[in-house]
């Protein structure tokens, strides 16, 4: 399956290599730079490469590019989800998956990328299980390590990956058993210059914090799962509850994790919270720009973080805008504007407007540039989803349990 | 990790010096110019010395040498003496470094191997599997039989996660040596075998890399993957899939076959507006089809489908399209739109994901059969301004093949908003996108013409450019009526300075001249003026206009197509100089008029068929859906096409795995002489007749008792019939079958009349027992048993009549022919299984009819050889209904087995009339552990969760076996697999009788015949492992006796212990 791993940094540097067949010459990123070049940003390089003896798949993450390389037929998906799953690791070991974490760890990275394949094929991809085998770095541990020379690796079998719970360590034990809920939405949405909603549609997350002791089994129910009809789940939800009962039936891993996924598409209606008034326009050597923010569906809620950006064309060379409130930049070197709003006040809307200067010389552009809305929402779950209960079976203790909503702007863009 | 970090970074290289990197410089040794022989002295230095924190730190370095891809391969010998370092953290990096440059130093590596076979015996599976997973890493041909020994010992460890690791050694030792690939199918048989979550991925994997085409090694195992499937780790589920994707298209039939049918019907009758290309395709599919025949999907082919859908909400992308594609490729089309949801949900996801799922989406809307399932989520291909190039792209593809009538006025006036982008690669693939729109809809396409149009007065001149190339191919397909058009274009050939669009005028203009007579000279005139600084390809069409003018329009333009030609002789194309003097002597009249001049109208004004504007997905489809040939569009080493359907399905009976496994061997062995067919067949027939049958005794309930009987009568004639014409002594089975129609019916007679505690032993006809029994005689009295059971409780078994009634006509002398053909013959010893002493009528509660509402049930062991698998405990569950109004569909629901444990259910029973009262039997394997079987028993609508603990005594099958055999027996079953006890027995049951018949009450043992007095011994095995279980009771006196048990399950001879005790001394 996957024969090799290079990583390359932005500057073109194979900063780490590893093997898992017999070993493939690094010339082999030749093909890869190649393609590199021909593209315009680190995002547009294809993901799959075919050579003539090998063919390379890349994720680009962290500025950095992960090149898999493969000799046989795979499905791309299967490799692309692996590497995914390697930087995610990494991320969760070090708290960030750049360059840098990974150098100053790379005992652990190679250790790591040891147990996560073995020739080719994923052996461990479980969080739960790979903190158990290697234990991940902290600055603690480091000072005992060095003064008592023991290491970072456990000599004990992870039990979780045996039983028929592999997403679960066994023997936790907490002091305060709590468990937090934190119901995400992002809104994705098309709006366009009448400012009518061309798409839109809901992606949800429900992200938890479980730190329960033992081997809690437990139950999240919802007032309205209807909503929930488009669902990925983590491997420990019990499908055919969900299916019978629309609850969530499952044990949790320790610490963090993703329990669904959902999304709401876009044959429902979706309240789009904010609106976007913009007046852009363009004449020979310069030219206006007028945009107001305002709240609309917001269901009484208070909107927050709001910053609008907006890549304006080559041709502008600088903006003179006064903003009724907020801060706004922009850098003449990307021309992009940012506008840092903050919360908007429904009596007094925060309004942005200035003149244009261009290039002189230059012919103005005949498109305007789309504006995207970034915004925060507290306790409001946009799609109407609401928790029920949270029920806990098979442990005695009481845990502490909480809720939180939050709706926010995912790809959310208005064209002018 | 800091002092790691600083290592890593003061080894860089110089070349991640040049990049400004800093080189921090904390090692003692300075930066990487001070000689790098000397630095790896200190190394060595390091590794010798006896400080584990020495040799870690240096291990360490060594690691990131090999990271960076440094050389690192002459410190081998210093590192590989560290591989029995007692430092696992050492060890490990040594296991990295030792995997990485074993190919290079072959000799030395192979001072490592003992440590790791010492290791393989490790009591800790986690370094059992290590040492495996690295012994099989280190690419030396050497070892290759030291692997393969550790191999097949690991195979069959405790442990599944050395299996795991087992399986993955697998593609490793075949890589290095592809000769063992024999041996290795064996291996991976047994793999595929396995019940583990865990193993079964990995197993799949291994086959997938050496043997795909094996299908053979699937089909027993078909069932229980597709059961496991939900259950295996994410990875495996990818690879098992796809791997069962292929089985299905060799295995089932087209689910298809029908709509094939009914479109070809539709074509005939004339629907002559359907695309060709699909029309080709179900020519295709016409002849595929064999003649037509209703298609009923084999149950197998439905579990698959139903198994893998759940996975589509897996939150792995892989999974999810290698579900997709299984659907694709396998599934009714009128079920293919599942997947369309997941899909797009997959679209949220990381760029890649996109990229990857999108390409495969666009391969799914160019077939026409299954665009529609796309359609409602025709808004979430709309482009996004932060969307990379290669999946603005393919959006734009997607939305193009999803066009129609409905929808294009949304995708148009989408098109128009992308059209002002900035990407003027976009803007061209966006313009092209809506000309390919165009011309699939005819209703759209003046819309669009007009549009395009409009766009030819963009400021943009790429916009234009593409417009007038798209402009162009769609007047090719209509050209009347467009006059103004191409004269608006003629008008632009001023101003556009692109030469592909210029080209595309000049053509146009060219070909339609008739339509601008009066602009297409001029034209060219300016043309010709500026004929020197074109581009080639203006330079050609310019030549194309000049002659095709000087053919329609000699008056106006002869002399300046001569003028043209002039010039393109001495151009410095070689291509424009040769069309040139070619044209020259078509057109020109300069010499003789030649044989071609004639036909110099024909060659140049001939109508030219109409570009046709396919999607460049179009022929992706010949790829597996989500393969890698199909990402690059060209066959990836290694990729198999798949397979077409076959035409008739291949024996579905293949994968059945609960036929009782000792009919089958015997019929196979009775007809050994005979053409292996003839067995199959019969053997077939038999499994048939009895599915029919029992559905048949399950539906009706109460009188099938005698009903059920008659039939086997009748049966067991044809049976018999069937035999006599195999046979090799004809007389002797002719004889036989009479006999035994005989003996049956005057067994079902007496067994009717008999008493409900009648002990069953009794009525077995001791001379016919030999000593040793055979499987097919003991199968013969259990079912005969059964059969008494069922009456006594006066209701009906369902299942269990109908194969043994095949086996009643089985005389007494056929069946002592077949003596020694037992299944156990394998073994040296003369240890068979024998009927059960004695079968208890009591029964245990298994739901209380207060918790079941009216519905209640029982249990109880029938002590008989399972008719699903030798393995099993048969347990029959007796359901009484208590209330007056029937209860519909009872069935046994979740299972919630311990590890291994495995559960067969019963056909569901469809409705139990109120007051009526039916028996099913299960089989359940216990592995040999006391451990309660939970699951639940579902009604119409409610659930009940139960369970079966089985008593110690009801996990044995009784054996006979001599008294030189036991005493053998007995002597290897010493130490920790004996246990004893002292009991005092009542003096009035002090006798053989009794004590007898106590043991073979207790548990399910046979007396072995003994030559002291006071000295009973009772022997048995586990039904599921055939562990032997030997019981001695030495009766000493004052009524006192010793009990001893061997068993090699010591937990089990110490509960048997207590048991024998307890049923002694009862009074």
């Amino acid at each position: 399956m996957i024969h090799s791993l290079f990583m390359i940094n932005s500057a073109g540097d194979i900063f780490m290599e590893k093997h898992w067949k017999s070993v493939i010459s690094r010339s082999v990123c030749d093909y890869f730079f190649e393609e590199q070049q021909k593209a315009n940003s680190p995002e547009d390089v294809n993901p799959v490469i075919s050579t003539p003896h090998h063919y390379l798949i890349h994720i680009y993450r962290e500025n950095i590019y992960f090149v898999a390389v493969c000799t046989t037929e795979v499905p791309p998906l299967f490799v692309i989800e692996f590497l995914h799953r390697v930087v995610d690791t990494f991320t969760d070991y070090f708290g960030d998956g750049g360059e840098t974490a990974i150098k100053d760890n790379y005992v652990i990275v190679y250790e790591l990328l040891e147990e996560m394949l073995d020739n080719g094929f994923p052996l461990a991809t479980e969080s739960n299980i790979l903190k158990e085998l290697i234990k991940p770095p902290n600055i603690l541990r480091t000072v005992v390590n060095t003064v008592t020379g023991s290491s970072n690796l456990s000599d004990t079998l992870p039990t979780g990956q045996l039983s028929n719970v592999p997403w679960r360590r066994a023997g936790v034990k907490y002091t305060n058993n709590e468990a937090y809920f934190d119901v995400i939405e992002e809104i994705d949405a098309i709006i366009d210059k009448q400012g009518s909603t061309v798409f839109a549609d809901i992606q949800g997350v429900i992200d938890c914090c479980v730190k329960l002791s033992g081997m809690p089994d437990l139950t999240l129910s919802f007032m309205n799962p209807r909503i929930l009809d488009d669902v990925s789940f983590h491997p420990c939800v019990r499908f055919k509850r969900w299916e019978s009962e629309r609850v969530l039936s499952f044990v949790p891993p320790d610490g963090n994790f993703r329990l669904i996924s959902y999304h709401v598409g876009s044959q429902n209606m979706v309240a789009i919270p904010v609106y976007v008034k913009p007046n852009i326009s363009f004449r020979e050597g310069g030219g206006r720009f007028d945009v107001t923010v305002g709240p609309k569906q917001t269901m009484g809620k208070l909107v927050e973080s709001v910053v609008i950006t907006c890549a304006m064309p080559k041709v502008v060379l600088n903006m003179n805008l006064t903003p009724t409130q907020g801060t706004y930049t922009f850098d003449p070197v990307a021309k992009v504007l940012t506008w840092d709003v903050g919360k908007i006040n429904p009596q007094k809307l925060p309004n942005l407007r200035g003149n244009i200067s261009l290039q002189s010389g230059s012919p103005p552009p005949e498109s305007n540039p789309a504006i995207s809305v970034q915004f925060k929402i507290q306790q409001m779950a946009v799609s109407g989803l609401k928790v029920n209960r949270l029920d806990m079976y098979g442990e005695k203790y009481k845990p502490f349990k909480g809720v939180k909503y939050l709706t926010k702007a995912g790809n959310f863009q208005v064209r002018t | 990790m800091s002092n790691g970090g600083g290592s890593y970074n003061a080894q860089n290289d110089s070349r991640a010096g040049s990049t400004g990197e800093p080189d921090i410089g904390t090692e003692p040794t300075g930066g990487f110019f001070s000689a790098d022989y000397k630095k790896h002295d200190d190394l060595k230095q390091m590794l010798d010395s006896n400080k584990d924190n020495l040799k870690l730190e240096a291990m360490k370095r060594i690691v990131g040498m090999v990271a960076k891809g440094k050389d690192a391969s002459d410190l081998f010998a210093a590192v590989v003496k560290n591989v029995v370092s007692k430092n696992i953290e050492v060890k490990k990096l040594v296991y990295v470094y030792l995997v990485r440059y074993a190919e290079e130093q072959q000799d030395l590596a192979l001072l490592s191997i003992a440590t790791f076979q010492r290791a393989l015996k490790d009591p800790n599976q986690l370094i059992r599997a290590s040492a495996l997973r690295v012994l099989s890493s280190i690419r030396v041909p050497v070892i290759v039989p030291i692997m393969m020994l550790a191999l097949k010992d690991s195979v069959v460890d405790m442990s599944p996660y050395v299996r795991k690791t087992a399986a993955h050694a697998i593609p490793k030792l075949y890589s290095l040596d592809p000769e063992q690939k024999d041996q290795l199918i064996q291996v991976i048989e047994k793999l595929l075998a396995d019940k583990t979550t865990l193993v079964v991925g990995s197993a799949v994997m291994a086959f997938e890399e050496l043997c795909p085409d094996r299908i053979d090694l699937i089909h027993k195992n078909y069932r229980k993957l597709c059961n496991l499937l939900v259950d295996v780790e994410e990875w495996g589920q990818v690879v098992i899939i796809n791997m069962l994707t292929r089985y299905a298209r060799t295995q089932f039939l087209d689910p298809n076959q029908q709509d094939a049918v009914a479109d070809d019907d539709k074509n005939f009758y004339g629907d002559e507006d359907e695309k060709d290309s699909e029309e080709e395709e179900d020519d295709d599919e016409k002849e595929k089809t064999p003649p037509k025949k209703p298609y009923m999907m084999d149950p197998d082919h439905r579990l698959l489908l139903r198994n893998t859908k759940p996975l589509l909400q897996s939150r792995n992308a892989a999974v999810v399209m290698a579900v997709a594609q299984l659907y694709h490729h396998i599934a009714p089309k009128s079920e293919v739109g599942l997947v369309a949801k997941a899909l797009v949900r997959l679209l949220r996801s990381h760029r890649e994901i996109q990229h990857v799922v999108l390409s495969n989406v666009a391969t799914l809307t160019t077939i026409r059969k299954v665009r529609g399932m796309f359609e409602p989520y025709l808004k979430s291909f709309f482009v996004r301004p932060s969307d990379p190039i290669h999946v603005r792209t393919l959006k734009l593809e997607i939305l193009t093949n999803l066009a129609t009538e409905t929808s294009i006025s949304t995708i148009l006036r989408e098109f128009q908003t992308y059209v002002t982008s900035s990407d003027k690669d976009f803007v061209a693939a966006t313009i092209q996108a809506i000309g390919r729109c165009a011309s699939s809809i005819s209703e759209v396409t003046e819309t669009c013409l007009n549009g395009l149009v409009g766009l030819l007065s963009n400021r943009n001149e790429y916009v234009v450019a593409e417009s007038v190339v798209v402009i162009k191919k769609l007047l090719q397909m209509q050209p009347d009526s467009h006059s103004e058009i191409i004269q608006h274009m003629a008008k632009l050939a001023d101003s556009i300075t692109v030469p592909m669009a210029r080209a595309s005028i000049l053509w146009m203009v060219g070909e339609y001249s008739d339509r601008v007579p009066k602009i297409a000279p001029d034209l060219l005139r300016k043309m010709a003026k500026n004929f020197i600084n074109e581009e080639d390809i203006v330079k050609l069409q310019i030549l194309n206009l000049a002659a095709k003018l000087c053919i329609t329009n000699p008056k106006q333009t002869k002399l300046l197509c001569q003028y043209v030609l002039n010039l393109a002789k001495y151009d410095q194309n070689y291509d424009i100089r040769d069309r040139a003097r070619f044209i020259r002597q078509l057109v020109s009249p300069a010499g003789e008029k030649g044989a071609l001049g004639k036909h110099a109208k024909k060659i140049f004004l001939a109508s030219k068929p109409a570009p046709v504007l396919d999607s460049s997905f179009k022929d992706r489809d010949q790829w597996q859906l989500g393969s890698l040939s199909h990402m690059i569009n060209q066959r990836a080493s290694g990729y198999s096409p798949l397979p077409d359907y076959p035409e008739t399905a291949p024996d579905p009976t293949v994968r059945n795995v609960e036929v009782p496994m000792p009919w089958a061997e015997k019929t196979h062995k009775k007809k050994a002489g005979k053409p292996k067919k003839e067995a199959f067949y019969s053997d077939e027939e038999e499994e048939s007749e009895s599915e029919s049958d029992s559905e048949e005794s399950s539906s009706s309930s109460s009188e099938s008792g005698s009903e059920s009987e008659s039939d086997d009568d009748s049966k067991s004639e044809s049976g018999s019939d069937k035999e006599k014409k195999s046979d090799e002594e004809p007389e002797s089975s002719s004889s036989s079958s009479s006999e035994s129609e005989s003996s049956s019916e005057s067994e079902s007679e007496s067994e009717s009349e008999s008493e409900p505690d009648t002990k069953p032993q009794k009525k077995t006809p001791p001379p016919k027992t030999k000593s040793s029994a055979k499987p097919k005689k003991e199968a013969k009295q259990e079912v005969s048993l059964l059969d008494l059971d069922v009456i006594d409780m006066s209701s009906t078994s369902a299942p269990v009549p109908a194969p043994a009634s095949a086996l009643d006509v089985l005389s007494p002398s056929l069946a002592s022919d077949l003596q020694g053909l037992s299944i156990n013959d394998k073994k040296d010893t003369a240890i068979s299984v024998t009927t059960p002493m004695f079968v208890s009528t009591t029964s245990h509660e298994l739901l209380h009819r207060m918790t079941g509402e009216g519905l209640a049930a029982n249990y109880r062991f029938t002590r008989g050889t399972c008719i699903y698998s030798t393995s099993m405990v048969p347990v029959e569950v007796t359901f009484t209904n208590h209330t007056d109004s029937p209860v519909c569909n009872i069935r046994i629901g979740d299972k919630k087995l311990q590890a291994g444990m495995t559960l067969q259910e019963f056909p569901e029973i469809p409705s139990l009339p109120g007051g009526g009262s039916m028996s099913v039997s299960i089989g359940i394997d216990f592995k040999d552990t006391i451990q309660p079987a939970n699951f639940q028993i579902c009604t119409q609508d409610r659930k009940y969760n139960v369970s079966i603990k089985p008593p110690v005594g009801e996990l044995f099958q009784a054996v006979t076996m001599s008294e030189a055999d036991f005493t053998a027996q007995q002597s290897k079953l010493t130490g920790m697999n004996e246990n004893s006890g002292k009991v005092s027995i009542p003096s009035q049951h002090n006798n053989s009788k009794t004590i007898t018949a106590r043991m073979s009450e207790l548990a399910n043992v046979a007396p072995v015949s003994s030559s002291q007095d006071g000295l009973y011994r009772f022997a048995g095995k586990t039904v599921s492992g055939g562990t032997l279980l030997l019981v001695t009771v030495k009766v000493g006196e004052d009524n006192s006796a010793n009990i001893t048990v061997n068993c090699e399950l010591m937990a089990i001879c110490s509960m048997l212990v207590k048991e024998v005790k307890q049923k002694l001394s009862q009074a």
